[in-house]
């Protein structure tokens, strides 16, 4: 009998719907799947068994359908759920089962698809690899003693590891692009305004952007089009119509498209290994027809240090709302504390290293005498990476790069070094500032382990990034993992 | 330009609500002058002169809808995930000194 958890989204949706096999069946398979492996990988904080047979039967029963209906999701733990809780990867929501659905959730479950359950995140989603998650880091399917990326890596692992064939990201400087190509999986980073925030805890609200993670292209843009489009609960969300993913998937033609690779994304920082299959990839792309260009993005050095001031000073800023009284930890309240005092306890209990980091950073980089120089200078650094996008698009029609530096790196090797941990984002960061599209899909192994290849396109043109993602996956089909540790 | 002393991080540890440690102090002090010292390199870029700042990536000003009045979530939802509540409000620890 076929193994229900290694069909692809679009095969188990397709396999529901001609009555082949029931959702409650799929979702039964995927459940016994997590519990089979989800001691050695980690990928999720919560698994909903009940509601993920209750949603299947309500397929099953024609109540629910749709091109995903009956098809199981990993949600990131950052996208509230009613009922279910919701940590954020972090002390201070322990416990928290928040009183509605993110506009994701509804989109999902009147779609039909199957949430089973919440999935591991570095704290508040800062992190590159899933190591400042509270509860414990999750492991690489590819190689369990190596990361699985950050902050999504409970997502891209739980995908990796046939635990769901579909999962919510969510991408502030790469979330979704880094652990999708240390895990050798599709992510993508809408539009930023493409994906409604509500519902999705903040971090950096100018960066934040939910988006599809998959095992192939297809089915990332059949998850794209269901959670997108405009949201009036969201004022950052853009009023216009989503870009034709499906439809650009499954044209997979790149014929007559020029490609840009961008001359900055390469060399000091990048592996030898990751650039070798990168430049087979963009072979690759030519010998499918086409062009390739190289373009020069000469502010893009600047991204990173930009962007670790403009992230921590909105962090710093979203994350005042956990102040012991609304929800969350309280500690220290014992009638003698102040408010002030038990604030600050809670606030010191209930956040991580590398919050903590963050929310000083933040603190400083907006602080008088010192705002001009950091925030102020970061903003404008901001629009020069933007003006740099818009030059580059005038010669191609999207732009190439590795998605990730490295190949996944052993556990624990960059825990106690915060800035070789941000350098993993060198790549992926530039589209956030930008706000335009990116995804990451896998174009070979170094090592035994997977290499990202990251397309990037102007803004509302995620059609693009389907079109090229899919005529390349068709060409290099994904790798893989062996899953030798499994029992 | 960078440089941050122990001093300076317990007032910004102050000023953001979190109550650390003195080993926590130290260890920020320290990272926080390497991280500065990196994100300072933005100040090289001479060109930012005369450019108007980014703050968002969609360019959308106010966004407006009709000033009507709709349900909220019901209050006894929200509370129940409070860590305290009294009398169907939040409970919060005192403000004022006794004497005030």
């Amino acid at each position: 009998m076929t193994d229900l958890t290694r069909l692809s989204a679009a095969e188990t949706a397709a396999a529901i719907a001609s009555k082949d096999v029931s959702a409650v069946e799929v979702a039964q398979a995927h459940l016994d799947r997590i519990a089979k492996v989800d001691r050695q990988v980690h990928a999720f904080l919560h698994v909903d068994a009940e509601g993920a047979l209750a949603q299947a039967a309500r397929v099953d029963s024609g109540e629910l359908s749709g091109p995903l209906a009956g098809v199981p999701l990993a949600l990131k733990d950052v996208i509230v759920q009613k009922g279910i809780p919701t940590t954020v990867g972090s002390r201070i929501l322990e416990g928290w089962r928040p009183p509605y659905d993110a506009t994701i959730v509804t989109r999902l479950k009147a779609a039909g698809v199957v949430v089973l359950g919440k999935t591991n995140m570095d704290e508040f989603a800062m992190g590159s690899s899933t190591e400042h998650s509270a509860y414990g880091p999750t492991h690489n399917p590819w190689d369990l003693s190596r990361i699985p990326g950050g902050s999504g890596g409970g997502s891209s692992a739980a995908i990796a590891s046939y635990q769901a064939p579909l999962a919510i990201g969510t991408d502030t400087g790469g979330s979704i692009r880094q652990p999708a190509a240390v895990t050798g999986t599709v992510g993508v980073k809408p539009t930023y305004g493409g994906v409604s925030r509500y519902g999705l805890v903040a971090f950096s609200s100018s960066l934040d952007q939910a988006g599809p993670c998959a095992r192939t292209v297809l089915d990332a843009a059949l998850l794209h089009e269901v959670i997108a489009g405009h949201d009036p609960a969201d004022s950052t969300s853009i009023p216009a119509p989503v870009p034709p993913v499906v439809e650009a998937a499954r044209q997979a033609d790149i014929a007559g498209l020029t490609v840009g690779v961008v001359k900055e994304l390469s060399g000091e920082g990048y592996q030898p290994g990751v650039e070798a299959r990168f430049a087979e990839a963009v072979e690759t792309l030519t010998s499918l027809g086409a062009k390739v260009v190289e373009v020069s993005c000469p502010h893009f050095g600047y991204a990173l240090p930009a962007y670790y001031l403009i992230a921590p000073s909105e962090a710093s800023s979203n994350l005042a709302k956990f102040d012991s009284v609304r929800y969350g930890l309280r500690t220290g309240d014992d009638g003698v504390h102040s408010l002030e005092e038990v604030m600050s306890l809670t606030r010191a209990a209930g956040f991580g290293a590398e919050v903590k980091r963050r929310i000083i950073l933040g603190t400083y980089a907006l602080s008088s005498g010192y705002y001009d120089a950091y925030y102020g200078q970061a903003q404008k650094v901001r629009s020069l990476i933007t003006r740099d996008f818009t030059e580059a698009f005038g010669l191609a029609d999207v732009l190439v790069s590795p998605a990730a530096p490295t190949v996944a790196f052993p556990l624990g090797e960059k825990l106690s070094d915060p800035l070789a941990m941000y350098r993993q984002d060198l790549a992926t960061i530039p589209s956030n500032l930008y706000g335009g599209p990116a995804m990451s899909l896998p174009c070979g192994l170094s090592d035994g382990l997977p290499v990202g290849l990251q397309i990037m396109a102007p803004t509302m043109r995620d059609d693009l990034l389907y079109r090229v993602g899919a005529a390349f996956e068709a060409a290099v089909p994904p790798p893989v993992p062996p899953l030798d540790w499994e029992a | 330009m960078a440089e941050i002393t122990r001093t300076e991080v317990a007032h910004l540890a102050r000023l953001s609500r979190l109550a650390l440690d003195d080993s926590e102090l130290d260890q920020l002090a320290t990272q926080l002058d390497v991280i500065l010292g990196a994100v300072a390199k933005i100040g090289e870029v001479t060109d930012a002169t005369d450019v108007k700042p980014m703050t968002h990536a969609v360019p959308i000003e106010n966004v407006m809808r009709p000033d009507e009045v709709r349900p909220s979530l019901p209050r006894e939802d929200v509370l129940v995930m409070a860590p305290s509540a009294e009398d169907g409000r939040f409970r919060v620890p005192r403000i004022l000194d006794d004497e005030a």
